[in-house]
C-alpha cells in the first residue's frame, strides 16, 4: 500500500486567501458600479500596455524567449521532486535551512515558529504572492507578531486595511489621491501637509520605512525564482525594500512555491528578460538581488527557505491545467484583459486575479471552491497573446468549464440542444420553432433569466422569416 | 472551384443574409457553391460552455457532413477557430484518436471568408461596391485563434465607394463571448458600452466584422442605445455591388 | 511521514502518466556583437542615472565633484579612485553607512541593453549594505565589462556570490503605473563610465 504517501491535494479550507465570498458576477456587480476604481483601472493598465508593447517591440527574439520560458518551465514540472531535492542539497551546502510546507497550515506555522524562536515581536516583508495566499500575516499577527508591509503598494493595502487587487501592483485600484487620503489617516508621524504628488508619497513611504528597516531583525520573502544547480534564489523588484529586507536583517525566511525551481543558473538569462518586459514594462527592473545560502560577513547570517505545496500538485496532475504552474507572476494578463480592466482583481475572490487567477485559483482549491471564476472570460485570448511564458489561459479555461458543477436546468438546455443539433432534419424543424421567438424578440421586450442578462442590455436580432436553409431549398 | 458552406446555426436561423451573401459573392467570382444539408452546428457554445461530452456528437456530425470535401467556408472566425483547434482536443478527450484525426484533416480544410479569398482564391479585390463610410472590428476569435491578421481590411479597402474608418482600441472584445454574456451579463454589457462609443466615435455609419455573433452582440447594443449606426456582416458588404 | 516526503509522493502522483516534455530549444539570441557602450548610456539616462565619461585617473576628482561629503568606500576599491576623507568599510554599523552622503563601489558587470550594473560582492564593491543605504550611489564601470546582453552578463556572473542587480536609481511604479524615481534605495545613481 502506498496511498499513504498521499494524492496530490488542494489547498485546505478555512486558510488563506484563495477563495471569495461571492461568486464572480455578483462581486463584479459591485466594481463595475465604482465610476472611480473603472477609471484607475482603465487609466493603469492602458499606461502599462503601451509601456509593455513599446520594450517588447525592442527584442527581435520575443517570441523564442516565450518558447524557451515555456519549455523550460515544462521541463521543471516534469522532473520536480529530482529539481526539488537538488535545490535542498545545494542551500543546505551553503548554510541555509530548507523546510517543506504541504499546506498553508504547516507553512504558517513553520514560518510563525522560526519567527518565534529570534525572539522578534516584528518583522518586515516583501511582496510575495506565496505568503499573501497562505495569509501568512494573519497567522503571524495571532501569535502576537506585527508584519510590516515593505513594498509601497502592500503598504497603502496594510494602511489602507485594504485587500490587494493586482498581482504586481496590489494598489492598483487606487489613484494618487486616495493614496494620499491612505496615508494622512494611518502613517504614524506622516506630514499633514503631504501632496498627491507620486514622489511626494514615495518620500513618505521612505521616510516612515526607514527606521523599520533598520531595527528589524527578521525578513519574510517570497522568491521569484529558486536555481536547483546552484542553491540561488532570486527576488526581483523595484524600490529596494526587497534589498533592505534580503540584506540588513539577522535572519530570512523565503516562503517559495514549489513550481519556482528552475533547473540552471543559465536559464536565468531567459526569465530575466522575459520576466521585466511583461510585467513593469521595463528593460530590466531596477532591483534584482540574488543569494545563495548564507555569505559570511554580508547580509543574513540565519537562512531558511519554506517549500510550499498547498494545492500545487492538484494543479499538477491536470494535463491541461498544469501549465498554470508556469506562471512567472508578470501580470501581463491581467493588464490586457478587458474583464479585469472592468472588474478590477477584488471581483476574482483570491489573491491571484485575473485571467491566470481565473485558471489558478480554481485549481489550487478544487473547481467547486471556485466554481465562477471559469467562466470570468469572454474567452477573447489576449491573456494568450500577452503571457511571456506561453501559457493558453483560454483552453485552460474552456477545460475547467466541463469540471464546474452546471446549474439543472442550463444543463436540460445543452442536453436537449446537443440533442436535436446531431440530429440534422429534427434540428431544421427546431429551427423553424425559433420564429416564435420572434414575439419575445420585440425591441426592449425582457426574458426570464438566465436570458434576461441579455435583454437588459441589448436587443434580440429580429428573427428572419426565412432560415438560410429553407432560402437554399427554394433556390 | 467546387465550396462547400457552412452556414454555421447562427447565421442559418438569425442572419441568413450573411450566408446569402457569401452564395452570391463566391459564385459571383466563379465558383461552385454547395450546401450539404446534413450540417448543424460546430458545437462551440457546447465546449465554450463546460459540455464538451455533449460536443462530441457535434464534431462527429461536422466532420461526417465535411468529410468529402476539399474546400469548405464559413462566415465565422469563431465557428473556424472551433472547428480547426477545439473539435480535434474534444474527439481526442473522447479518446477518439480516428475521430480527432479526422476532424484535424477536416479543420485543415475549412477556412473563414477572408482567409478562403485571400489565401486560397488568391483575390483581395473581390468587384464589390459599396459606397459607405464603414469601420471594421475585428473579431477575438478572428485576430487571436485562426490569426486571419489584415485580410478583411485588404478586402475592405478594395470596395468602390468604401471610406473605411480605423476603429479606436480595434482589438479589445466587445464582451460578447458566448454564453459569458449571460453568465456575465453586466460585465459584458461594459465591455460593449466601451465598444460602442468607439465605434460611434468613428461617425461612420455602418460596423462590420466577420462574425454574426460578435455582430449579434454590437448591433443589439446600438439599437437598444437607439443610435443610427447599422451592423453588417463583412459578406454583406463584399457581395455589395 | 516528513512533510518532504508527503510533497514529494503527492508529485510524483500527480506526474504518473506524464510524457516527457519536448526538448528546451534555445534559438533566442545567444551571441551578440561587441556591447556599445552609447547604447548603455542611452539607456541608464533613461532611467534617470547620471552618466560621466571620465578617464582612470580622473576618478576621484569626479567623485568629489558629485558630493562634497561622506563617501563610504569598500575596503578592496583602489587607492588612486578614493576621493579625500573617503570612509573605508571595516564592518561599519548600518547606522554610521546611512548617515553617509554617498557610497563608490566598482562593479563586476553591465548590460547595455538594458542599462543594468551587476555588483557581485567583491572587495572593490564591498557588501551589499554599503551600497543600499546612502541616497548617492557611484559607480565606476570599466568598458571591458560592459557587455551587450543579458545572457552574456548570466555567464560571467558566478552565482556563488551573493548579486545585486540594478538599472537605474530606487524606483516604483506602484502609484498609477507610472515610473517614480527614489525609493528606499539610493535616489541617485552615478555611473563613472572610464575612458577606453
Amino acid at each position: 500500500m502506498t496511498t499513504f504517501l498521499g494524492m496530490p491535494a488542494t489547498a485546505p479550507r478555512g486558510v488563506g486567501h484563495l477563495r471569495g465570498d461571492e461568486p464572480f458576477p455578483r462581486a463584479a456587480h459591485t466594481a463595475l458600479a465604482d465610476g472611480q476604481l473603472r477609471r484607475n483601472l482603465r487609466h493603469a493598465t492602458t499606461t502599462i500596455r503601451a509601456k509593455s508593447g513599446r520594450v517588447i517591440a525592442e527584442l527581435p527574439d520575443w517570441q523564442e524567449l516565450r518558447s524557451a520560458g515555456s519549455a523550460i518551465k515544462a521541463d521543471v514540472l516534469s522532473r520536480l521532486p529530482e529539481l526539488l531535492e537538488r535545490l535542498e542539497a545545494r542551500v543546505t551546502e551553503r548554510g541555509g535551512v530548507v523546510h517543506w510546507a504541504a499546506d498553508a497550515n504547516e507553512a504558517n506555522a513553520i514560518v510563525t515558529e522560526l519567527v518565534r524562536r529570534t525572539g522578534a515581536e516584528r518583522v518586515i516583508k516583501v511582496k510575495s504572492m506565496a505568503t499573501q495566499e497562505i495569509a501568512l500575516n494573519e497567522a503571524l499577527e495571532a501569535a502576537g507578531i506585527q508584519p510590516v508591509e515593505t513594498d509601497l503598494a502592500e503598504l497603502i493595502v496594510q494602511l489602507g486595511q485594504d485587500r490587494p487587487s493586482h498581482i504586481l501592483v496590489p494598489a492598483i485600484h487606487r489613484n494618487r489621491s486616495e493614496i494620499r487620503d491612505i496615508f494622512l489617516r494611518a502613517m504614524p508621524g506622516v506630514d499633514p501637509g503631504l501632496t498627491d504628488d507620486p514622489p511626494a508619497l514615495a518620500a513618505a513611504a521612505r521616510r516612515y520605512l526607514r527606521e523599520t528597516f533598520l531595527s528589524t531583525r527578521v525578513a519574510i520573502s517570497g522568491a521569484n525564482f529558486g536555481i536547483a544547480e546552484t542553491g540561488t534564489l532570486a527576488v526581483v523588484e523595484s524600490e529596494g525594500n526587497g534589498r533592505m529586507c534580503l540584506t540588513l536583517p539577522e535572519t530570512l525566511i523565503t516562503v517559495m512555491g514549489i513550481e519556482k525551481v528552475v533547473p540552471a543558473w543559465t536559464d536565468l538569462e531567459v526569465f530575466l528578460q522575459l520576466l521585466p518586459r511583461a510585467s513593469t514594462g521595463e528593460r530590466m527592473n531596477p532591483y534584482t538581488t540574488m543569494w545563495t545560502g548564507v555569505t559570511p560577513g554580508d547580509g543574513p547570517q540565519n537562512f531558511h527557505l519554506v517549500l510550499l505545496d498547498n494545492g500545487r500538485s492538484a494543479v499538477l496532475a491536470d494535463r491541461v491545467g498544469r501549465q498554470a504552474l508556469h506562471c512567472i507572476r508578470c501580470s501581463a494578463c491581467l493588464n490586457v484583459c478587458p474583464v479585469y480592466e472592468r472588474t478590477g482583481g477584488h471581483a476574482y475572490g483570491s489573491v491571484y486575479p485575473g485571467p491566470i487567477g481565473a485558471v489558478l485559483s480554481p485549481q489550487l482549491t478544487g473547481v467547486e471552491d471556485n466554481a465562477s471564476l471559469p467562466f470570468a472570460s469572454s474567452l477573447c485570448g489576449a491573456c494568450f497573446d500577452a503571457c511571456p511564458v506561453k501559457i493558453d489561459i483560454p483552453s485552460i479555461l474552456v477545460h475547467l468549464r466541463n469540471q464546474a458543477p452546471h446549474p439543472p436546468a442550463e444543463k436540460a438546455v445543452m442536453r436537449a440542444a446537443a440533442y436535436a443539433m446531431s440530429r440534422p432534419r429534427l434540428y431544421a424543424r427546431a429551427q423553424r420553432a425559433a420564429k416564435l421567438a420572434r414575439i419575445a424578440g420585440r425591441r426592449g421586450r425582457a426574458l426570464p433569466p438566465p436570458l434576461s442578462g441579455w435583454t437588459a442590455a441589448r436587443d434580440l436580432p429580429e428573427v428572419p422569416r426565412q432560415t438560410f436553409r429553407d432560402w437554399w431549398a427554394a433556390r | 472551384m467546387r465550396i462547400a458552406l457552412f452556414v454555421t446555426c447562427l447565421a442559418d436561423t438569425l442572419f441568413p443574409e450573411a450566408a446569402k451573401a457569401t452564395v452570391r459573392l463566391l459564385e459571383r467570382l466563379g465558383h461552385e457553391v454547395v450546401f450539404p444539408v446534413e450540417q448543424t452546428c460546430c458545437g462551440q457554445m457546447h465546449v465554450n460552455t463546460g459540455y464538451q461530452p455533449e460536443a462530441l456528437p457535434l464534431v462527429r456530425n461536422y466532420v461526417s457532413t465535411f468529410a468529402g470535401y476539399d474546400v469548405i467556408v464559413a462566415p465565422s472566425g469563431s465557428c473556424v477557430g472551433s472547428i480547426r483547434h477545439q473539435h480535434p482536443a474534444v474527439a481526442a478527450a473522447a479518446g477518439q484518436a480516428g475521430l480527432a484525426a479526422r476532424a484535424h484533416d477536416v479543420g485543415a480544410r475549412t477556412y473563414e471568408l477572408s482567409e478562403l479569398l485571400v489565401d486560397v482564391l488568391g483575390v483581395e479585390d473581390v468587384g464589390a461596391c459599396f459606397p459607405h463610410r464603414v469601420t471594421y472590428h475585428p473579431t477575438c476569435h478572428s485576430l487571436r485563434m485562426i490569426r486571419v491578421g489584415d485580410k478583411p481590411l485588404r478586402l475592405l479597402r478594395h470596395v468602390r465607394g468604401l471610406e473605411l474608418i480605423e476603429l479606436p482600441d480595434a482589438e479589445q472584445c466587445c464582451g460578447f463571448g458566448g454564453t459569458f454574456a449571460l453568465k456575465n451579463a453586466e460585465t459584458s454589457a461594459a465591455m460593449l458600452a466601451d465598444k460602442m462609443t468607439a465605434v460611434e466615435s468613428t461617425g461612420a455609419p455602418i460596423c462590420t466584422a466577420g462574425d454574426a455573433s460578435c455582430l449579434m452582440h454590437i448591433g443589439g447594443g446600438l439599437r437598444r442605445a437607439g443610435s443610427p449606426v447599422r451592423t453588417l456582416h463583412l459578406a454583406e458588404i463584399l457581395a455589395a455591388t | 511521514m516528513s512533510s518532504k516526503d508527503v510533497i514529494l509522493g503527492r508529485v510524483r502522483a500527480a506526474l504518473r502518466d506524464t510524457p516527457t516534455p519536448e526538448p528546451v530549444v534555445r534559438d533566442y539570441r545567444r551571441s551578440f556583437p561587441a556591447a556599445d557602450l552609447e547604447l548603455l548610456v542611452d539607456r541608464l539616462v533613461d532611467y534617470r542615472a547620471t552618466v560621466h565619461r571620465v578617464a582612470a585617473d580622473a576618478v576621484a576628482a569626479s567623485v568629489s565633484g558629485i558630493t562634497g561629503g561622506t563617501v563610504v568606500v569598500p575596503p578592496g576599491l583602489p587607492l588612486g579612485w578614493r576621493p579625500p576623507g573617503a570612509l573605508p568599510d571595516d564592518g561599519l554599523a548600518p547606522d554610521r553607512i546611512a548617515a553617509a552622503d554617498a557610497v563608490l563601489t566598482a562593479a563586476a558587470v553591465a548590460v547595455a541593453e538594458t542599462g543594468t550594473i551587476v555588483l557581485d560582492a567583491s572587495p572593490d564593491q564591498g557588501r551589499r549594505i554599503i551600497t543600499l543605504l546612502p541616497d548617492v550611489h557611484i559607480v565606476v564601470l570599466r568598458p571591458d565589462q560592459v557587455v551587450a546582453s543579458v545572457p552574456e552578463a548570466v555567464a560571467r556572473l558566478d552565482p556563488a556570490r551573493p548579486l545585486t542587480w540594478i538599472s537605474g536609481p530606487s524606483a516604483t511604479s506602484d502609484i498609477e503605473l507610472n515610473r517614480v524615481e527614489g525609493v528606499h534605495g539610493p535616489r541617485h545613481l552615478h555611473v563613472l563610465l572610464l575612458e577606453r
